[in-house]
C-alpha cells in the first residue's frame, strides 16, 4: 500500500512539475550571437537565450554539431537570420533535433529577416559565377541599427505571443531599448557624420547596410567574388584602384586571413581595420549598442588619421 | 519704445508662422518614416510569403518593373492576362534540386578491382523539400555506369513527440560511419578496405525500412543518441532474405562531447545482424566501433581544420563448413593546410567475409583542392597489398563538381 501511495504521490508532482516548469523563462536559440543580444533586450530575465555561432565566427561556415542538437531540443523558439546565410547548418539540426516546437513553420521558429530593410536581393538571372551569392539578398543586415530596431520589435511580438502573460513587459522593454537605440544612434550618427562618402575595401560584403546607414562607399572587396578567396591578379587591380583613388581603410571581418590585407595594406598605406561584424567578436563586445560603439570608434579614428 | 512693441509683435508673428511649418515638416519627416517602415514590413511579409510557397505574386520579378508602366497606362497594363503567373507559384513548390557529379580516372594495375581508365562514377540528384509541418522528405537518384538506383529516399518525421525522429523509406543503415556517408562528402575517392570487404563495398548496408531516433537523457554536456532500424534485408553482399522474416535490423549508439571549443570527440557502437546469401538459416552479424576527433579553430575556422577518424568492424559470417570470424579497420588523418586545400593519409587493413585466413592491407595519401565551395579536385595514391601476395601500386584522380541548391555542410 505505502509503495502505492509514494507512487501516486510521485505522479502527482510529475503532473505538477509541467505546469511549473512552463511558468519557467522561455527557452530562446538564435543562430546568431547579434540575435541573442537583440532578444535579451526585449526579453529582460523572462527569456535566457543562447546563440549557436560564436561572435568570432564566419556564420556561413559553422558546423552542424551535435552539442547544439542538445540546446536546440530544449529550445521554445529558434530565431535565424534567414536568407539563406545558415543554409550549410542550420536546417539539419532543425531535422535531427526531436523538438516540434522549433520546426520551420511552428509557432517556435522565427525567421529575423522578415523585420529587415534587405538590400542587394538580385535581379535577373544569378548564376555561381558570380560566387556564392544569397539569391534572396544581403543577409548581414543587423549592421544597421534601424533593422536591429524592427528585429528586436518582432521578436518583442514574438515573445509576447509564446508568453501571453508577459507580452505587456516585453512591449515595455522593446520601447525602453527603442528609446536607447534612438539616443545612441544620434550619437553615431554625429560621429560618423563628418565621414559620410568616405570611399573604403572591405574584405567580403558584409557591410552593405551598415555602409547604408553611416554614408560609407564601398568601392571594393578583397574577395574577387563572394565567398572566393584573394587571387593574386584581383590584388593587384585592388591595389591599384586603391592607389588611384587613394582609398586609405580597409575593414576585414575577424574570421579572415590578414595576410592579403596587410600586404596591400603596406602597397598602398591604407589601414587595415578588423571591424566586428557581431556581438562578441572581441571580450568586451557584450551587446548590440557595445558592437557599434566598437566599430565606430575604430573608423573615426581612422578616418581621423587618414584625412 | 513703439520699436519694443514692434521687435515683440514682429518676434511672435514669426514665431506663430514658423511654428506650424516647422511641425508640418517634422510631421511629414514622420509620415515618410512611418510609410518606410510599413514598407519593410510589407517586403518582409511578401518574403515570407513567397517562402511559405503560397502564390502571393505573379512571378519574383514582376512587381517592381510591372509598377511603372501600370502607373503610366493603368488601363492596358492591368487588361493584359499575366502570363506564366500559374507556373511561377507552382514552382516555388518544388523541391531544392542539386545534382553532383563524380569524374574518377584510374591509372597503374590492379586485376583485383581492374576499374577503367576514366569513369562517370557517379551522378547524384538530390530531390529535398519539407513536406508538411510534420515532416521533410529527400531523395538520391545515383545515375552510374551502369544504371540508375535509388541511393536513398525516406521521409523523415520532425514533429514527434517525446523527441522522436522516425525516418521511412530506403536508407544507408546507421552502421558505423562511412556507411552513412555518400560517396561526395568521403575525403578520399574511394571507400576503404574493410567497407569493401566487410560491409557490402560502395552500396554498403542500404535498405528499404524503418528507423527510429532519440537523443537520449545525459549528464550535461554529453550528447548520446540511440537509433534503431529495421530492414528487409537485402543489402549487397552483406545481407539477403530469402522469405518475408528474414529482416536484418541495425542499432547504433552514439555519443558526442565538445572537448574544448575547437575540439570534439565523436563515438559510436554498432550492431547489424541479417541473413546472409546461403539463406535464411545462414546469419551474419556485424559489430562495429568508430571514434572520430575533430579541431576547427573557430576563428580561422575556414582556413585550418584536423579530423583524425577510425572505425573497427568484426564480422561473423555463419556458412559451411565453419563460422568466419573476420576483423577490419582503418584509420585516417586529414588535415587542412589551407582555405583550398586538404592533405590527408589512410591505413586500412581487412580480412575477408568469406575466408577470414585471407587479409588484404592498403595505404593511401591524399591531396584535394578546392576552387570553391561548388567543386573540388582530388589526386590519391593507394597501395594495396592483396592477402594473394601481390601489390597493386595505383593513382586515382577525382573531380567532383555540384549543381543547384546549396545543400548542408556534412558533420
Amino acid at each position: 500500500m505505502k509503495v502505492v501511495r509514494t507512487m501516486i504521490a510521485l505522479l502527482v508532482l510529475a503532473l505538477l512539475a509541467v505546469p511549473l516548469a512552463s511558468a519557467k523563462k522561455l527557452n530562446v536559440v538564435t543562430s546568431t550571437t547579434d540575435l541573442a543580444a537583440l532578444a535579451q533586450e526585449v526579453g529582460g530575465d523572462r527569456i535566457s537565450v543562447e546563440s549557436i555561432a560564436k561572435g568570432y565566427q564566419d556564420p556561413h561556415f559553422v558546423e552542424a554539431k551535435p552539442s547544439f542538437l542538445l540546446k536546440l531540443r530544449q529550445a521554445d523558439l529558434l530565431i535565424s537570420v534567414g536568407l539563406e546565410l545558415e543554409i550549410g547548418w542550420l536546417p539539419p539540426l532543425i531535422t535531427q533535433c526531436g523538438n516540434a516546437r522549433v520546426q520551420v513553420g511552428a509557432p517556435g521558429y522565427l525567421d529575423a529577416s522578415q523585420f529587415a530593410e534587405i538590400l542587394e536581393k538580385p535581379t535577373g538571372q544569378i548564376t555561381r559565377a558570380m560566387g556564392d551569392v544569397h539569391p534572396l539578398g544581403n543577409p548581414h543586415y543587423w549592421l544597421d541599427p534601424d533593422n536591429g530596431r524592427r528585429v528586436a520589435k518582432g521578436i518583442a511580438a514574438k515573445l509576447g505571443e509564446l508568453d501571453p502573460p508577459d507580452s505587456g513587459y516585453f512591449q515595455q522593454r522593446f520601447a525602453d531599448f527603442d528609446k536607447r537605440l534612438t539616443a545612441a544612434e544620434k550619437n553615431w550618427d554625429e560621429q560618423m557624420k563628418l565621414f559620410r562618402g568616405r570611399q573604403v575595401v572591405t574584405y567580403h560584403n558584409s557591410w552593405t547596410n551598415f555602409s547604408k546607414h553611416f554614408g560609407l562607399n564601398v568601392v571594393g572587396y578583397i574577395e574577387p567574388r563572394p565567398g572566393i578567396p584573394p587571387t593574386p591578379q584581383h590584388t593587384i587591380d585592388i591595389i591599384q584602384m586603391m592607389r588611384r583613388d587613394n582609398i586609405k581603410v580597409m575593414l576585414i571581418e575577424p574570421y579572415f586571413d590578414l595576410k592579403t590585407p596587410n600586404s596591400i595594406g603596406r602597397e598602398t598605406g591604407a589601414q587595415v581595420l578588423v571591424l566586428l561584424p557581431s556581438v562578441g567578436g572581441e571580450k568586451q563586445v557584450t551587446d548590440y549598442f557595445k558592437l557599434f560603439d566598437y566599430d565606430i570608434g575604430l573608423l573615426t579614428k581612422a578616418f581621423n588619421a587618414t584625412k | 519704445m513703439p520699436y519694443r512693441h514692434w521687435g515683440v509683435a514682429f518676434l511672435i508673428f514669426i514665431l506663430v508662422a514658423i511654428a506650424p511649418a516647422a511641425r508640418a515638416q517634422q510631421s511629414q519627416d514622420d509620415r515618410i518614416k512611418a510609410l518606410e517602415e510599413r514598407i519593410i514590413a510589407l517586403e518582409g511579409q511578401v518574403r515570407m510569403l513567397k517562402a511559405q510557397q503560397q502564390p502571393a505574386a505573379p512571378a519574383p520579378a514582376t512587381p517592381e518593373v510591372a509598377a511603372a508602366p501600370v502607373a503610366s497606362a493603368a488601363g492596358q497594363a492591368g487588361a493584359l492576362p499575366v502570363y506564366g503567373g500559374a507556373s511561377a507559384a507552382a514552382k516555388a513548390l518544388n523541391p531544392d534540386i542539386s545534382v553532383i557529379g563524380d569524374f574518377l580516372g584510374s591509372m597503374g594495375h590492379n586485376p583485383m578491382l581492374p576499374t577503367p581508365a576514366f569513369q562517370m562514377h557517379e551522378s547524384e540528384v538530390g530531390l529535398q523539400a519539407i513536406i508538411d509541418p510534420y515532416a521533410r522528405g529527400d531523395f538520391f537518384l545515383s545515375f552510374g555506369e551502369e544504371g540508375v538506383n535509388l541511393e536513398e529516399g525516406y521521409i523523415t518525421l520532425t514533429a514527434l513527440p517525446a523527441g522522436f525522429v522516425v525516418r521511412g523509406g530506403k536508407m544507408r543503415a546507421a552502421f558505423g560511419k562511412v556507411n552513412t556517408l555518400h560517396n561526395h562528402v568521403l575525403p578520399w575517392a574511394d571507400r576503404p578496405l574493410v567497407t569493401n570487404s566487410l560491409v557490402g563495398g560502395e552500396d554498403g548496408i542500404d535498405d528499404a525500412g524503418l528507423s527510429v531516433t532519440r537523443i537520449l537523457p545525459a549528464p550535461k554536456g554529453l550528447f548520446l543518441e540511440a537509433t534503431g532500424q529495421v530492414f528487409r534485408g537485402d543489402s549487397a553482399d552483406v545481407f539477403s532474405s530469402s522469405q518475408r522474416s528474414d529482416v536484418s535490423a541495425i542499432a547504433h549508439l552514439r555519443g558526442y562531447r565538445d572537448l574544448t571549443e575547437s575540439t570534439n570527440l565523436d563515438i559510436g557502437a554498432s550492431y547489424a545482424r541479417g541473413h546472409n546469401d546461403l539463406g535464411s538459416r545462414f546469419l551474419t552479424q556485424l559489430y562495429g566501433v568508430d571514434a572520430t576527433l575533430r579541431w576547427k579553430p573557430l576563428r580561422r575556422s575556414i582556413y585550418h581544420s584536423f579530423v583524425g577518424r577510425g572505425e573497427f568492424i568484426w564480422s561473423q559470417r555463419q556458412q559451411l563448413p565453419r563460422l568466419q570470424r573476420s576483423f577490419g579497420f582503418y584509420t585516417s588523418g586529414d588535415y587542412q593546410l589551407g582555405r583550398r586545400w586538404f592533405a590527408g593519409a589512410r591505413y586500412d587493413r581487412s580480412d575477408r567475409s568469406r575466408d577470414d585466413a585471407l587479409t588484404d592491407s592498403g595505404a593511401s595519401l591524399v591531396l584535394t583542392y578546392w576552387p570553391s565551395e561548388f567543386s573540388q579536385l582530388r589526386g590519391q595514391y593507394r597501395l594495396t597489398r592483396y592477402a594473394e601476395h601481390f601489390d597493386a601500386h595505383e593513382f586515382l584522380m577525382q573531380l567532383q563538381f555540384s549543381l543547384g541548391a546549396h545543400g548542408a555542410h556534412p558533420f
